[in-house]
């Protein structure tokens, strides 16, 4: 009788852990989130801007991943863009770039600022990288906000900057996080 | 039992949790909508050798063109195989909006006046919308002020239409199609037609990130029997530096404009008769987005 009820606890756990790959947590989603992008360069600055970025959150597991479509930085200048896209990114290879990782230091239930940190895998122009990105996250509404500052060494993802190009562009760039997730 | 149980389900969940962060991230894609990528550098600047390509300039920036032809190789020592000779074209291209282009140009030879509008009507597009080339149409105007008297200015005109239709295969590849009809108000009958349909063929594969090999062939399809001019065949190599793109270039023409080279060709090819050349171009934003 006791045998018979533990098999049957244990196959509801299975039930539940199988299931888990279908729904499992709460979900929050962050949709045309903004990627910033600064570049340092010693001849001229270049800044770009991306408001494509989608991302979803599952805040019980603190699974998050991003996609961020590369084609959609807009720049100052036309001509950064077609060289962006054209020479560094090659964009038509790789057009895609994804985070996928874990959030941890964040609760639902805190109130302000949360410093917290996501640690995984960036992939970006077709090389991916184990990465922690520090992060501040607040709750706003229901709405989970969630910011985060971070360089990126180039030469880590094999962008060549050809040496025609001279030193218009930094080695490292800043790239910037800003979504505003809401419940699913 | 318990421990055997334990086991299962250790071992089944520990794959599980990866499969959910795989999950999420496909799930996020999923739920994104499909969007439409066109293609955009099908060639690096908006000339493939002498004549045009499908680009466009962006809106609000202006392109300075500067090309230049030597004389021709086979003209011997005596004229350092062309190089004493320097046939130019100065030129200005801005892009009224993302697709709309005008331009105008000053050429040496024949001392000829152009100006073009360039529409691109078509795009090249993947995803959400499919589309398999990109095509530009091309209109041309020019005045030919040269002889200076003796002309009347009826007859000093010329105009252009064509269509620029061109498929980025890959990254490195993409080729061209160029029906054209150049149309001249004064012509010698005996030799030339006043109106002369051409269809050229070009394309350009990368060597490096920032070079590429571009060629160019503009075959008459209705030359006059007593035709005493050839069909324009150019091959180039294009270097892109930032806002500058380099064009070193040979051809078997001087002309810069498609009336002179569709129609006004007078050296072959493959007998030496080669110019070596230029196109500079130097980009301008004039208003930041």
């Amino acid at each position: 009788m006791l045998n018979t009820t533990y098999i049957q606890k244990t196959f509801l756990i299975l039930v539940c852990l199988l299931s888990a790959g279908i729904s499992y947590g709460q979900k929050f989603r962050s949709e045309k989130g903004l990627i910033t992008f600064f570049s340092d360069g010693a001849i001229e600055d270049i800044a770009a801007e991306n408001i494509s970025a989608g991302s979803l959150f599952n805040v019980t597991t603190g699974e998050l991943v991003f996609i961020v479509p590369i084609k959609d930085f807009k720049f100052q200048k036309s001509l950064m863009r077609e060289h962006f896209n054209e020479k560094y990114m090659e964009t038509e290879k790789y057009p895609k770039s994804t985070f996928q990782g874990k959030l941890s230091g964040f609760s639902l239930s805190a109130a302000g600022e949360q410093k917290v940190k996501a640690t995984g895998k960036l992939t970006m122009h077709g090389v991916t990288k184990d990465v922690v990105i520090p992060g501040i996250a607040e709750l706003s509404d229901g709405k989970i906000i969630l910011k985060s500052k971070f360089m990126v060494r180039l030469n880590d993802y094999n962008i060549e900057i050809p040496t025609l190009v001279w030193k218009n562009i930094a080695e490292e760039i800043e790239l910037k996080i800003d979504f505003t997730y809401k419940s699913l | 039992m318990r421990r055997n149980l334990l086991s299962i389900v250790f071992l089944l969940s520990s794959p599980i949790v990866l499969l959910a962060q795989e999950d999420l991230l496909k799930e996020l894609e999923k739920s994104t909508p499909p969007e439409t990528d066109y293609a955009f550098q099908t060639f690096k600047g908006t000339r493939l050798v002498n004549g045009q390509t499908v680009e466009t300039k962006a809106k609000n920036t202006l392109e300075f063109i500067f090309a230049h032809r030597f004389g021709a190789i086979n003209s011997g020592a005596y004229e350092a195989f062309g190089l004493d000779h320097a046939y130019v074209r100065y030129g200005l291209e801005y892009g009224i909006t993302d697709r709309l282009g005008i331009g105008i140009g000053r050429n040496s030879v024949d001392k000829i006046t152009d100006s073009y509008l360039r529409y691109k009507v078509l795009r090249q597009s993947k995803g959400a919308r499919n589309f398999p080339f990109t095509m530009t149409a091309y209109a041309n105007f020019s005045y030919k002020a040269s002889p200076q008297t003796g002309v009347e200015t009826i007859d000093r005109l010329a105009y252009v239409g064509q269509l620029l239709i061109a498929r980025k295969f890959s990254p490195r590849l993409s080729l061209q199609l160029m029906p054209t009809i150049v149309h001249r108000n004064a012509v010698i009958q005996s030799t030339e037609n006043n109106n002369q349909v051409a269809v050229g063929v070009g394309g350009r594969i990368k060597l490096t990130k920032s070079v590429a090999f571009t060629t160019e062939y503009y075959y008459r399809v209705n030359p006059h029997t007593g035709t005493t001019n050839y069909n324009s065949l150019g091959v180039g190599i294009d270097i892109e530096t930032g806002g500058h793109v380099f064009q070193i270039v040979l051809t078997n023409t001087l002309g810069l404009t498609e009336r002179a080279f569709i129609t006004e060709t007078n050296e072959k090819f493959f007998d030496g008769g080669i110019h070596i050349g230029f196109n500079v171009t130097r980009t301008f934003q004039l208003k930041k987005k």
